[in-house]
């Protein structure tokens, strides 16, 4: 046995001793054309809506509410799968976030939104991790498909037209700083500055200030 | 005799009266027989213009002049309030919510939409571009008002 392993390690150690160069590399090139291939088409099949809908979590939950939105149910029939907006598409960025998506297994395998209330009472953390993400990459995966320089603002509503012309086509704001909730239903928003409200940071530190204050003089 | 003559006139009369109405009134099923279903008429568009359209009295809740899919409406969030809120109209330059909206029904004023008010599409709607069925006699108060000021200056 000892023999055998001791001999496997010779091989592996020194192959071009034991093996033509000619085969080796040929050998090689074959072996790794086979593995990248297996590689990228496993992570394709991770890509996949069937994959993502296996889990009762997404397809009760998150899916049900995305069939109702026009991502999914349009006139034109061009529509979105869950990859398209929640995964780069972008080779390296792709690999963070299936190496990021490590712990969604982690909460599939201790069933951390296992039921509806489950899945509701984390909705907000979900969704500001998605927000997050989109607002780092300026809506990387909006733009995908919507390009703000194929965008004709002259067969949009009067209202979006001036929206995107002040705010999007300025880079003011981004897609998903309006757009949020666009293709699942949104979480308690009560404690979230929405788009258009976001307070001042000055305005809410001269009302803290005001406040302690007043506080202060009554006691 | 007179009372019994009188009764068939009036038979008589409501009967007619029914078979007019028969010709005359349009209703969703024209002329599909009962048992059957007919075709369903093309959904209409909603009206998406922007532009505010006058009230056809002083209490109508004004109507919505752009579409509303899928606006979500509920405990966690209200997507008209998201432009149409007090602090939100500087940004958005919609139209604000009416403070009679923050009044609770005791007429206090509340700091945000009272939550009687909350549920925007129990009151204000979308238009569509539909036919009516039936010609709209409905007279707006400004004409009635002429109206009444030109008799009182006939007389």
């Amino acid at each position: 046995m000892w023999a055998l392993i001791k001999r496997i390690w010779g091989v592996v150690r020194r192959p071009s001793v034991h093996y033509s160069l000619g085969f080796l590399t040929l050998g090689g090139f074959i072996m790794g054309v086979l593995f990248w291939g297996a590689f990228n088409t496993a992570m394709e099949l991770t890509n996949t809506e069937t994959f993502c809908t296996g889990c009762h979590e997404m397809r009760d939950n998150v899916f049900a509410e995305l069939k109702t939105t026009i991502h999914y149910s349009n006139r034109s029939g061009v529509r979105a799968t869950c990859s398209d907006c929640h995964v780069p598409h972008n080779w390296t960025d792709k690999i963070a976030r299936k190496m990021q998506a490590s712990k969604e297994v982690w909460g599939k395998i201790f069933g951390t939104i296992n039921t509806r209330e489950k899945f509701l009472a984390h909705r907000l953390e979900l969704a500001q991790h998605e927000w997050a993400r989109l607002k780092a990459n300026n809506s990387l995966e909006c733009r995908n498909c919507h390009s703000s320089d194929s965008m004709d603002i002259t067969r949009q509503s009067t209202r979006a037209a001036e929206a995107h012309e002040r705010f999007l086509f300025t880079g003011e704001k981004t897609c998903i700083d309006c757009h949020k909730g666009i293709a699942h239903q949104l979480p308690d928003m009560s404690q979230q500055s929405t788009w258009m409200e976001a307070p001042s940071g000055k305005a809410l530190e001269n009302a803290t200030a005001f406040l302690e204050q007043r506080q202060k003089e009554t006691n | 005799m007179k009372r019994f003559a009188l009764a068939i006139a009036a038979l008589l009369g409501l009967l007619v009266t029914l078979a007019a109405a028969e010709d005359k009134v349009a209703t969703l099923r024209p002329v599909t027989p009962l048992a059957e279903s007919g075709e369903a008429a093309p959904m209409p568009n909603v009206v998406n213009t922007d532009i505010r359209q006058v009230r056809n009295y002083p209490e109508q809740p004004p109507l919505i002049p752009h579409k509303i899919d899928n606006y979500q409406v509920d405990k966690n969030s209200n997507k008209c309030l998201t432009c149409h809120s007090r602090a939100a109209i500087e940004t958005s330059q919609a139209p604000m919510v009416s403070i009679t909206h923050f009044m609770n029904r005791d007429n206090q004023f509340l700091a945000s939409v009272t939550p009687r008010r909350y549920f925007c599409n129990q009151c204000h709607v979308v238009q569509t571009d539909a036919r009516p069925l039936l010609e709209n006699e409905f007279v707006d108060v400004d004409a009635v008002l002429e109206y009444v000021k030109s008799k009182e200056g006939a007389n």
